[in-house]
């Protein structure tokens, strides 16, 4: 199997404070990558490792194949639009498109043109007069026509309204069907990474707390109602992720690899949203301190 | 990359390209008139016969040769990086197929290069226009006007090669100082500063140390005695066009020594003349240090070399910055 992207144990620290820590990740290619997590929990900062803007602190990461940030050979490999989707503000449309076509070596030129042509942005605008879905349509571009094997997104949609959203996001799935690349773009808003990601990386407080298929996840999670009982009964197998008690009915989410046949559960699928919602609440512990918690609470 | 390094220095390019086609019309125009003053006469008379336009260009040309690289420090190489960085735009630059290095190297190289042709395009315009008045004041000790020989510390900036070194190292310099302070207009200001200590600071303490001063003992006289500032006499420069680093009075056994007591009531009582044919009389001479202008080109180059090693070194502090440092 060809992995996109893989991490051992990689870590960041900014002076005195790690803003990335033990990250192990091993993603094939061919998926488009949703990485969420609340605002601060490194994900940028595993971006622009990802992309080589950063050289890790600790632990080693390949990117297709290469050390990111290793050379010509590796930058043409991997695309980057950064946070905000810097552009050259006296640049023009059609200069950015020259830009793009000197400094890469695999630059598709049609593409590039056919695209600006298709987003109606007229080449002889200066970038500065674009709105802010012009400008990350044009830096998306720019990351498109590189034909790069990954392209890599920092919160692509942030600055866009939920049209221009949606819009970005429809095209950006139909040019990597289109040219089968692989995509890893990060948000905070977990709807949009629902709509366009087939894998998905939830990263709480520098750590990773949740990598998978988003098919395997949803199929190996579930939800479970019932009446009021403790949770640290459950059989083997079945790890409990959140639990929330009213007077008389507890509800849980496990995450199982087998289906729960336990007929004083309701079980129900949880949604990607309330999945990832559950593991970004989660406090990170180990075995022994869950029951702990429960105890306390 | 070197399309995008001129799409993005055109414009100040062509600012500086503009006042330099103009100040090179204003030279050629007025030089006709200098050079047949100078078929006409020469020394001394060629400088009193020259017009008030012409001691005016002399010094407007002048500045714009110590102007160019201070400018090109400031306006050309604080921004170059900072800008990148303030608006994000490095993370879409380093993010295309070339890398950090050559993206610095290409940027630096290029306008570096820019700026090093723009300091010697005038350096060499001006020392060409102002060739006569130099020749004639290099040929005389005597100082006519607000004319300096070119050994003189201002003028020797203004004149030869010297210019190229200080653009390289001005542009370097706010490049320098911009990628540390990471805000366009706090680096210029830094930049502009530590521009003018350095050039303060070099003909101060580092040129009259670049070779040893020739020291000569010259008897003082009533043609060469220039001024007496509290106890110390001092005498104009005993070979033309030397740039003097220090004189002292010396007495009969070659001591230095002050003014005799005795010559501040003599300057009270009978004329200057006397007083100084009393102390010729008595045995004292004066001892000067001084660069002769023989020296001219050998100080040119001197500093020449010293200034693009220095900009040879800020240039690979950067590029070790960019690979290492910045996100």
């Amino acid at each position: 199997m060809t992995y996109v992207l893989r991490a051992h144990r990689l870590g960041k620290r900014y002076r005195q404070r790690w803003v990335l820590s033990d990250c192990t990740l091993d993603i094939p290619a061919g998926h488009i990558v949703g990485l969420v997590g609340p605002n601060g929990a490194g994900k940028t900062t595993l971006l622009s490792l990802v992309s080589g803007m950063l050289s890790p602190t600790a632990g080693t990461i390949e990117v297709c194949g290469g050390r990111p940030g290793s050379g010509a050979a590796q930058l043409a490999k991997v695309g980057f639009v950064a946070q905000d989707t810097p552009t050259y503000a006296r640049l023009t449309v059609a200069e950015h498109l020259r830009l793009g076509a000197k400094l890469n070596p695999r630059w598709d030129d049609a593409l590039a043109r056919d695209r600006i042509r298709r987003l109606g942005l007229d080449p002889a605008q200066r970038a500065e007069k674009l709105s802010g879905g012009q400008r990350a349509q044009l830096a998306l571009t720019l990351g498109i026509a590189k034909r790069p094997e990954l392209l890599v997104l920092d919160e692509p949609v942030a600055a866009l309204d939920p049209l221009a959203r949606r819009e970005f996001l429809g095209d950006l799935m139909e040019s990597v069907v289109e040219h089968g690349l692989s995509v890893l773009l990060s948000s905070h808003v977990v709807s949009d990474v629902e709509r366009v990601c087939d894998y998905l990386v939830a990263l709480v407080a520098s750590r990773v707390r949740l990598a998978g298929e988003v098919d395997t996840l949803l199929a190996t999670h579930h939800r479970l109602t019932g009446a009021r009982r403790d949770p640290s009964r459950l059989p083997a197998g079945q790890e409990v992720i959140t639990v929330s008690h009213t007077e008389r009915q507890t509800t849980l989410l496990v995450r199982a690899d087998t289906p729960v046949h336990d007929p004083t559960w309701t079980v129900s699928q949880p949604g990607l949203e309330d999945l990832v919602l559950a593991y970004l609440t989660r406090p990170a512990m180990s075995g022994t301190d869950r029951s702990a918690l429960e105890v306390a609470r | 990359m070197i399309w995008l390094t001129w799409r993005q220095s055109r414009g100040p390019v062509a600012v500086v390209a503009a006042a330099l086609a103009v100040l090179a019309a204003v030279l050629a125009i007025t030089v006709a008139g200098l050079s047949q003053l100078a078929n006409t006469t020469s020394g001394t008379a060629f400088l009193n016969g020259l017009t008030s336009l012409d001691s005016t260009l002399y010094t407007v040309g002048a500045a714009a040769v110590l102007a160019v690289p201070g400018l090109v420090g400031v306006f050309w190489g604080a921004p170059l990086i900072t800008r990148e960085l303030e608006a994000g735009t490095h993370r879409l630059v380093w993010n295309q197929g070339v890398t950090r290095t050559r993206w610095l190297a290409t940027k630096l190289g290029c306008t570096g290069l820019l700026a090093m042709a723009a300091a010697g395009l005038t350096s060499l315009l001006v020392t060409w226009w102002a060739g006569p008045i130099d020749t004639a004041v290099d040929g005389t000790t005597a100082t006519v006007g607000f004319y300096f020989p070119q050994m003189f510390p201002v003028l020797f900036d203004t004149r030869g090669i010297v210019p190229v070194g200080y653009a390289a190292f001005a542009f370097t310099l706010g490049v320098t100082i911009g990628v540390f302070v990471r805000n366009t207009l706090p680096a210029m200001a830094a930049t502009l500063g530590a521009y003018l200590a350095v050039q303060v600071a070099v003909p101060l303490w580092l040129r009259p140390n670049l070779m040893a001063p020739v020291t000569t003992t010259t008897p003082i006289t009533m043609q060469n005695m220039l001024n007496i500032t509290g106890n110390s006499l001092n005498v104009a420069s005993p070979a033309p066009g030397a740039w003097i680093i220090a004189q002292h009075t010396v007495d009969t056994a070659g001591n230095q020594v002050g003014m005799p007591s005795w010559f501040d009531g003599c300057l009270g009582t009978s004329n200057v003349g006397a007083c100084v044919g009393r102390l010729t009389s008595l045995g004292y001479r004066q001892v000067v240090d001084y660069q002769p202008a023989s020296r001219f080109w050998t100080f040119q180059w001197y500093e020449l070399t010293i200034y693009l090693a220095l900009a040879l070194v800020l240039g690979g502090f950067c590029a070790w910055w960019v690979r290492r440092r910045v996100s």
